[in-house]
């Protein structure tokens, strides 16, 4: 087992995620395209950590950390969400554009 | 974990496969609530590629977090907005699918190219395998605690936040005088949204 192996699918993890975040036009799929971009940075972390430090493993903490923040942005982000289908009565990407002009 | 070689990049296999199968589906499939399960299958996934890379308790961690508690959320966001509607098609949709995917794929070579040609500083330490657990708890106990203490404030202010951001308008001063005879909450009803919203178009 290699470490670049991980690191490439990382790679690949990661540009589904941009290629979801840039063109989906539902806005509960782009926080999930966010997830997967996160999770990507998370399997770099952890192959560093095994792979070049597996005597101190700090890409484990640093993992965990990433987790935690990504769990406070899923709950921010999708409330954020609930608020504008509230005001605007869509989850179209594309008509929110209130501070676009 | 000590299994051989062989096992181990055959199941790396099946397990890259899946994931990457499965963030495919997140992303092209248009029901959004497949979108959801299959995001918890790449959750799944990656956990079993954390149990590859000898730590089993990030892969406990995110068994835990994502599939139990992020993956259950989006979910209940789905249900909450889930309206049928059909986008209005936009103009040169095609081009931007095109032009995104062309971007995302010369990224992947980028990144590629620089993985491969990159002359990694491999260690030859010995692996901690099991004993990752008490490692993770002297760490944060240690050199990592004001970060850790940081992450405590960051989901208290998020818990916060979610519900001050979630939760129902108030109706103004006025209009609240006014409705406290009839004995009603102090909220707003669904369907009376949309006049308010005719009222203050700035909202």
């Amino acid at each position: 087992m290699q470490l670049q192996y991980f690191l490439l699918l990382a790679a690949a993890l990661f540009c589904i995620g941009v290629y979801g975040l840039v063109t989906s036009r539902n806005a509960v799929r782009v926080l999930m395209s966010i997830e997967l971009m996160l999770n990507a940075v998370n399997i770099n972390l952890m192959a560093f950590s095994n792979y070049l430090d597996p005597a101190m493993i700090k890409g484990q903490i640093f993992a965990v950390f990433v987790i935690t923040v990504a769990a406070a942005e899923a709950a921010v982000g999708l409330a954020i969400l609930l608020a504008i289908y509230r005001n605007r009565d869509t989850v179209d990407m594309e008509q929110f554009n209130l501070l676009k002009w | 974990m000590n299994l051989a070689e062989g096992v181990q990049i055959v199941s790396f296999i099946i397990l890259a496969a899946a994931v990457v199968a499965a963030a495919l589906g997140v992303v092209l499939i248009p029901s959004v609530v497949y979108a959801a399960f299959l995001l918890g299958g790449v959750f799944i996934g990656i956990a079993g590629l954390y149990l590859l890379l000898n730590a089993s308790f990030v892969a406990a961690a995110q068994i835990l977090i994502y599939v139990g508690a992020v993956n259950v959320l989006i979910l209940f966001a789905i249900m909450l907005v889930n309206k049928r509607e059909d986008f209005r098609p936009v103009k040169f949709a095609w081009a931007r699918r095109g032009v995104t995917a062309a971007v995302c794929g010369g990224l992947f070579l980028l990144l590629g190219t620089t993985i491969i040609t990159t002359p990694w500083a491999f260690s030859t330490a010995t692996p901690v395998g099991d004993d990752a657990v008490y490692l993770i708890g002297e760490h944060f106990f240690s050199d990592f605690l004001l970060p850790f203490e940081l992450a405590s404030v960051l989901l208290l202010m998020a818990l916060i936040g979610a519900i001050v951001l979630a939760r129902r308008d108030f109706l103004p001063e006025s209009a609240l005088t006014a409705s406290t005879e009839n004995l009603k909450l102090p909220e707003r009803p669904r369907e009376l949204v949309a006049v308010a919203k005719a009222d203050q178009p700035s909202n």
